[in-house]
């Protein structure tokens, strides 16, 4: 039974608590043993993201240390994952603890298709879902194909989707067009984030979601935001609620 | 420090209608190109070996400048170095006025621009035309281009008309693309004819034969240079590649990254220049040598000026060229300026939500978005930082670092949230709720129920 | 030092080690390329024919609008059409000025893309002969057909000194509201005819 360490990101451990549990569910039901460390805090994304090193740095050995010795480390978050895996070479340089602890860091998705093998989705979910294909998941991450790409084929989070019985995944004009969250220039350039995200909501709207879901709850937050301010009756929705009652096998 | 890209990008989002219809615009290109890659089985080994045959000639550029210019002499071009724009417009400036010049014919040219080249000729008593249509228009208009390949993007047809009418004579209320440009070939026409010498930039310049690459949808740098005796081509150092048959591959990427053409109109190879005439060719360092000495980001000269890095941003679709305080917008305009000048266009880095698109559609694999990344630590490091945001930081780390101050730290924020709604909308809070609801605080974090899951679950 | 030796040891201070240079990737072979050719041509705003031989190129330039009804034209292209224009006589390219069609011999044709190579000396005595002319005639042998630029560079023979360049359909422009409008300043149409 491998030993997985959960890996919850600060704003997904302060206002959607939900979908950290549901992701521990999903990964009980898996079979593993689910630790949650926690001493564990935040992986310095939004320190190095402004170019504040200095102050990643700290944060990046702290999670090394945090989750040193697990088999797998398991996030519901594409960026926090694409910040271990892609970025913490930059900060900490090439060293054996960082190799060991960032190759066996995952986010959820990848983690059911690539290491738990899941082939099988037993669920039921009514509705018409827009899936939000968050970009560090999908670019740095290769969560899936980009529409940039001439790719073969690859949708890791909607085959997982896809099979929920009464859940139809709508087609967006723009596939994986940036919601316009990205971290602090949320707030930095408020005017084109939010431009962005209407212009995504409209994209799912036309297709007639009735949820938007992401691997992502930072996307989902900021998007979620202008929806209630908007109050338009749309809901947001990490896959990890979705699949939360499903039966995975490979 | 110019206007921010923020503050300026805010102004030009605001006009809601005019941003969207700016952001189709653009995004029409990218469905294009998109198209054109597809129809390309090979594709991405295209791109693998454009930015390979790129990472090879910039790591021996002055072998293949010196190859280039010794062979360019061969062919009777004359070779100039400048070491920077102050130069390459004294050097340009000197050889029309050696030869009594007048008036120049001038296709598009990136650098020229950089080095400010029109207003030193016109200064001189040069009259110099920019014949390319979009840049005509942005040049009657008064105003720099908004986009690398689409100078005039931002413009409406009914808008040109009026330029026009006011500019060409052309009768009022015109707006059909096609006798607009009809009116422009007549009048670029006569400039054509008068024009003493042909100015243009370079697209490629070719180590192993000795001759540059022209590449327009016009034909005006073919006419500008064909009739007049005198040809001058401006080229960045970046711009030589080893051997003609490397154009096999860069000419299968270029267009269709551009326009999603399959190839441009006129892909001019000159080897020298016509009967009885002079070409000469002015290479420039003006800061590429700096960017080459950077480890992390001396893979942005790779960059062969397609644009299809501005077209695939979100951002520079809804803000616009003219929010970008450097010459070139976009991703690689922000990825250039800031390495000229950290100061003066600080702002371009932040200026993206680092969604990586830019750097899927870039022919030659530059990897913008992490170099986008890389700047934000040298502009920190530089201390250029606004003192608010240095602070956010290091006060951020410093709760991070202690579980027990980040748990308080969290649930006070959630409480503030729930009992004080308005206070939450101070500060950042302020510019996130402009146009959002903040998140709902639930009472109890994820640790705060997991704690209590675990004690159940377990005996 | 000089501003040439300035520029050249910044850039050898500048460099770090070598890269290598990396393989081309195996360009896409259609099966028929002449096909392709005739529809690329199109699809990029010119039109294209094949025709079995010379003589029968003659014929359907006799029926080309734009060479029947040129009042000035020249044929480089021996055999096809005859000159109402000696290109000899004319001493300054600015004379060309008016020129109303212009028939041209090119050496390889890109199926993927509809261009032509056209070498300089296939210009006669003034390059701008392609550029000046309102419509141009281009004439390629079938055999000189090739899937992609990658094989028409292994192809080509580049003039040095001299000129060559690549036409891909006729004139045109996009840079109002990207609306395409054919004839900016060179040809108004492109006409290709593969011969063979």
């Amino acid at each position: 039974m491998p030993r997985v360490g959960l890996f919850i990101p600060c704003y997904v451990d302060q206002f959607y608590p939900e979908v950290g549990l549901a992701t521990y569910r999903i990964l009980r039901r898996l079979g593993a043993e689910v630790e949650f460390p926690e001493d564990q805090t935040c992986c310095g994304q939004p320190m190095y993201n402004s170019g504040c090193a200095e102050d990643a740095r700290p944060l990046a050995e702290r999670f090394l240390r945090v989750f040193a010795g697990y088999d797998h480390v398991v996030a519901p978050s594409g960026s926090c994952v694409s910040m271990v895996r892609l970025h913490f070479r930059d900060l900490l340089g090439d060293r054996a603890d960082l190799r060991d602890v960032a190759a066996r860091t995952y986010e959820l998705c990848e983690y059911l298709v690539d290491v738990a093998g899941i082939r099988h989705v037993d669920g039921e979910f009514q509705g018409k879902v827009g899936l939000h294909r968050s970009c560090h998941g999908l670019r740095e991450l290769r969560l899936g194909r980009s529409s940039e790409r001439m790719d073969p084929p690859l949708d890791k989070a909607g085959r997982l989707l896809s099979q929920m019985r009464g859940l139809e995944l709508v087609a967006l004009e723009r596939p994986d067009e940036c919601c316009g969250f990205g971290g602090t220039f949320a707030v930095n350039e408020e005017a084109v984030s939010c431009l962005m995200g209407k212009d995504r909501i409209a994209d799912h709207e036309k297709a007639g979601a009735e949820v938007i879901a992401g691997y992502d709850m930072s996307c989902l937050m900021h998007l979620d935001g202008l929806l209630r301010r908007e109050r338009k009756p749309i809901r947001v929705m990490h896959v990890a609620q979705i699949l939360e009652k499903a039966s995975l096998a490979p | 420090m110019k206007a921010s890209h923020a503050e300026r990008a805010a102004a030009f989002a605001s006009d809601v209608p005019h941003a969207r219809w700016h952001d189709t615009a653009l995004w029409f290109v990218r469905v294009k190109r998109d198209r054109a890659a597809a129809s390309v089985p090979e594709w991405e080994r295209l791109r693998d070996t454009a930015s390979g045959i790129k990472a090879h000639t910039l790591s021996r550029l002055a072998d293949y400048l010196e190859e280039f210019e010794a062979n360019a002499r061969k062919n009777g071009i004359q070779v100039h170095w400048a070491r920077d724009g102050a130069e390459h417009n004294r050097i340009v400036g000197e050889i029309l006025e050696r030869r009594g010049v007048k008036l120049v014919a001038k296709s598009k040219s990136m650098l020229t621009e950089e080095c400010g080249l029109n207003p030193y000729l016109e200064a001189r008593g040069i009259e110099v035309v920019d014949t390319d249509l979009g840049e005509r228009i942005v040049q009657l208009a008064g105003e720099p281009p908004s986009h690398i390949v689409m100078p005039a993007i931002h413009r409406k047809k009914e808008e040109i008309g009026e330029l026009f009418h006011e500019k060409l004579g052309t009768p009022a209320g015109l707006s059909d693309p096609k006798t607009l440009t009809e009116a422009a070939r007549q009048h670029l026409r006569r400039k054509f004819l008068g024009a003493q010498a042909g100015l243009t930039g370079v697209n490629f310049a070719i180590a192993e034969t000795g001759g540059i690459v022209v590449v327009t949808n016009e034909g005006n740098a073919d006419m500008g240079t064909s009739l007049p005796p005198l040809h001058v081509a401006s080229m960045g150092v970046e711009k030589v590649i080893p051997r003609a048959r490397d154009l096999g591959v860069f000419l299968r990427v270029l267009a269709r990254s551009a326009t999603g053409q399959p190839v441009s109109t006129y892909t001019t190879h000159f080897h020298g220049p016509i009967r009885g005439g002079e070409m000469h060719v002015v290479v420039v360092d003006n800061g590429r040598s700096d960017i080459l000495a950077r480890e992390n980001f001396r893979r942005s000269l790779s960059c062969i000026r397609c644009g299809a890095c501005l077209n695939t941003c979100p951002v520079y679709r809804r803000s616009g060229g003219y929010s970008y305080s450097y010459l070139i917008p976009g991703p690689i305009g922000s990825v250039l300026g800031a390495q000229r000048d950290a100061r003066a266009h600080g702002s371009l880095p932040f200026a993206s939500s680092l969604c990586g698109s830019c750097s899927d559609v870039c022919p030659v694999k530059i990897d913008l978005h992490h170099e986008l990344l890389a700047l934000r630590e040298d502009i920190a490091a530089r201390g250029i930082l606004p003192f608010g945001k240095r602070v956010a930081m290091r006060f951020g780390s410093f709760v991070l670092r202690h579980p027990a101050l980040y748990r308080a730290a969290g649930r006070a924020a959630r409480f503030v949230l729930r009992a004080f709604p308005s206070a939450a909308r101070l500060g950042p809070g302020g510019a996130w709720a402009r146009q959002r609801e903040l998140p709902a605080a639930p009472p109890r974090s994820f640790r705060d129920l997991f704690r209590a899951a675990s004690r159940e679950e377990r005996p | 030092m000089s501003s040439r030796e300035t520029v050249l040891s910044a850039l050898r201070r500048a460099s770090a080690r070598a890269v290598p240079r990396p393989e081309d990737p195996e360009p896409t072979r259609f099966d028929d390329p002449v096909s392709h050719f005739l529809e690329m041509v199109k699809a990029v705003g010119g039109a294209a024919s094949r025709v079995r031989d010379m003589a029968a190129l003659d014929a359907e330039l006799a029926s080309l609008p734009a060479w029947a009804q040129a009042k000035k034209a020249v044929s480089l292209v021996p055999g096809a059409g005859r000159s109402s224009l000696d290109l000899a006589s004319v001493a300054d390219p600015h004379e060309l000025e008016g020129l109303d069609t212009a028939v041209i011999a090119g050496e390889v044709a890109v199926a993927e893309n509809g261009a032509v190579w056209v070498p300089g000396r296939n210009l006669g005595p003034h390059r701008a002969v392609f550029v000046i002319a309102e419509h141009l005639v281009l004439v390629v042998p079938a055999v000189a057909v090739v899937s992609s630029m990658q094989e028409a560079y292994a192809r080509i023979e580049i003039e040095r000194p001299g000129y060559g360049l690549f036409i891909s359909g006729p004139s045109k422009t996009a840079d109002i509201e990207q609306a395409l409008v054919v004839g900016a300043h060179g040809a108004r149409s492109c006409t290709v005819f593969v011969v063979g």
